[in-house]
């Protein structure tokens, strides 16, 4: 049984060129030092995020203040971590939420086709009618400052991904003699999804989930900074953003901190499943 | 009817139905705003209307009883849906003036950031990608694709910051924000296209790729073209397809990037207004600023469905 599983998942290691094998190893050991980060967060290095002291405002990077403090005299690590944690743990349960159900629609309507499909696939095109940040931004606006819209609004968004593209593989998978024919034996259904299914649609979801992630950890940056999603004093790299751009001649060093800090997690991302989307 | 105006009409209705959707979607989140934000309405509205000063409880009653705000939510919702489809989107609730005034203004300069950003990211991806599909696997082809995957991670309003500081506080060589003339629409263009190019320029050199293998290309060398005239005439334009059809998946982009990015610059648009007022509680602007940028979505992705048509009249691209 192990070797049918392995003779299925071989087509898709021997596509892969090696150049990209550097380019994911680099990026999934960034993206497990920043799991270990948001785990950990602010009580890694045991300073308060929020803890002001007026009298060290913009200070550079010292001993006690590895990255300097801000212009409240905040630990910068100490924000970051924390913006690490807020931004990560949004990203992983929005992605959790919006694959799990939309793999699962995305299935069901394969499966089933006629008019659960075409209701199901109506229901998607709805969704993608306005372009997904949009839809957050609105969903933002109906409760200021909310996390739970952040995560209902990216999940929403994110979903439809997963179940357009398990709808078409699943579509030409399920199709196949292979398939009818494990169907004739009497395999369940619950069998053939685990057995032919899911070998087929596991590498591409996990490439949709890690751009997901990205995308959803871009938003809450973006909508951070633009002031209408994370309010402060909350540590968001969006809204540290926003807090230090008017110092930035002061302490070019602190606004550069969660620009870099965003960038390196979305790129993380990005190099763990090959660095580039196929359109 | 022949075929091609069949298909045509098809384009037309789908994306009028998504417009449809667009509308239902964007009314109904305004309106559910409306219910969800603190405080009565009613209140909010009379003094959107008479100013703070000049309102007081019996103006409020004037309001609930003219708008209907006591009726049960589901005949509101009718009403409120209906005055969307005849395009009354009512005034706005800070400024009092009509909602539609001030897109009229706020829409051509989001379409002239838009317009430079898809120039600004043309200017950038044509000329990559073709020297890199000319020679794929080269030095060139390399470098453009790692810059493609670094700076398709830095998000649009990152990327802003970063340009503002250098090129417009440190060098001095673009104003930082508004818009006082064309100077403006360097950065934030920029800012959008490099963010566009970023995936674009890899697609043009797939395309070119593909045209450069194609057995036409290798009849059109045989029946004696020179390298030149086969890259101009036939090459590029059957590599224009995908390009074309690319900048339609990339609209979305597009849409949400300038949301931010007039943010990050103060650039007097859609965008910059639709973020103002969501921080300023204006549903009546919110609503007609996320509908307006919706519209132009659509509109946008119909002209690309057009282009695609015009390029390919086979038709095959759906």
């Amino acid at each position: 049984m192990t070797d049918q599983s392995n003779m299925m998942a071989l087509p898709h290691l021997q596509h892969k060129p090696s150049k990209l094998r550097l380019a994911r190893v680099l990026g999934f050991a960034l993206l497990l030092w920043l799991a270990i980060v948001a785990v950990g967060g602010p009580d890694l290095i045991g300073q308060d995020p929020a803890k002001q002291s007026l009298l060290s405002t913009l200070e550079r990077p010292s001993l006690a203040h590895p990255l300097g403090t801000d212009h409240l005299g905040r630990d910068m690590v100490a924000r970051l971590l924390s913006g690490a944690q807020l931004s990560l743990s949004l990203a992983f349960l929005s992605v959790i939420t919006a694959g799990l159900p939309g793999t699962i629609i995305g299935i069901t309507a394969a499966w089933f086709g006629g008019w659960i499909d075409r209701i199901l696939g109506a229901f998607a095109d709805a969704v993608l009618a306005l372009p997904g940040l949009l839809l957050v931004l609105m969903l933002a606006a109906m409760s200021p400052g909310s996390w739970w819209a952040l995560y209902a609004g990216i999940s929403l968004t994110l979903w439809v991904e997963y179940f357009r593209y398990t709808r078409q593989r699943a579509r030409i998978v399920l199709a196949e003699p292979s398939v009818e024919a494990s169907r004739l034996l009497g395999l369940g259904p619950w069998l053939l999804v685990r057995r032919h299914l899911i070998p087929e649609i596991g590498p591409g979801l996990l490439t949709i989930a890690a751009f997901g992630a990205a995308t959803a950890v871009t938003s809450v940056a973006a909508l951070g900074f633009v002031s209408v999603g994370i309010r402060p004093p909350t540590a968001e790299w969006g809204v540290m953003m926003t807090e230090l751009l008017p110092y930035w001649r002061e302490a070019p060093f602190l606004i550069l901190q969660p620009v870099g800090c965003l960038v390196i997690t979305v790129l993380a991302l990005h190099l763990s499943v090959g660095g580039m989307r196929r359109p | 009817m022949s075929p091609p105006l069949k298909s045509m009409l098809g384009v037309l209705a789908a994306r009028g139905l998504q417009a449809v959707i667009v509308a239902l979607i964007v009314g109904i989140v305004s309106f559910a705003m409306m219910y969800a934000l603190p405080g009565d309405a009613a209140y909010r509205i009379a003094a959107g209307r008479y100013g703070y000063d000049m309102m007081d409880a019996a103006a409020a009653e004037v309001v609930r009883l003219e708008l209907g705000l006591d009726d049960p939510w589901l005949i509101q919702l009718w009403s409120w849906i209906g005055q969307l489809m005849q395009f009354d989107l009512g005034n706005s609730l800070v400024y009092g003036s009509p909602v539609v005034d001030e897109i009229a203004t706020q829409l051509g300069f989001s379409l002239l950031l838009a317009g430079g950003a898809v120039a600004a990211s043309l200017l950038i991806a044509l000329p990559v990608g073709i020297v890199s599909g000319l020679n794929p696997g080269g030095l060139f082809d390399r470098t453009s694709m790692g810059l493609s995957v670094f700076l398709r991670a830095i998000p649009a309003f990152a990327l802003g910051i970063v340009l503002v500081l250098v090129f417009a506080v440190q060098l001095k060589l673009f104003p930082v924000a508004g818009f006082r003339g064309f100077d403006n629409l360097v950065l934030p263009s920029f800012t959008l296209g490099i963010g566009l190019a970023a995936v674009s320029n890899r697609v043009v050199r797939d395309a070119v790729v593909d045209a450069m293998n194609a057995d036409w290309r290798l009849f059109s060398r045989t029946k004696g073209l020179s390298s030149r005239l086969t890259l101009i005439r036939h090459v590029l334009r059957n590599a224009a397809l995908p390009v074309v059809t690319y900048v339609g998946v990339q609209l979305a982009y597009l849409i949400e990037g300038v949301v931010i990015v007039e943010t990050v610059f103060a650039w007097p648009g859609i965008g910059h207004a639709l973020v103002h007022a969501i921080f300023g509680r204006d549903i009546a602007m919110v609503q007609g600023t996320a509908l307006t940028l919706g519209l132009l979505y659509v509109a946008l992705n119909l002209i690309i469905d057009l282009a695609c048509r015009l390029i390919d009249p086979r038709g095959s691209v759906a």
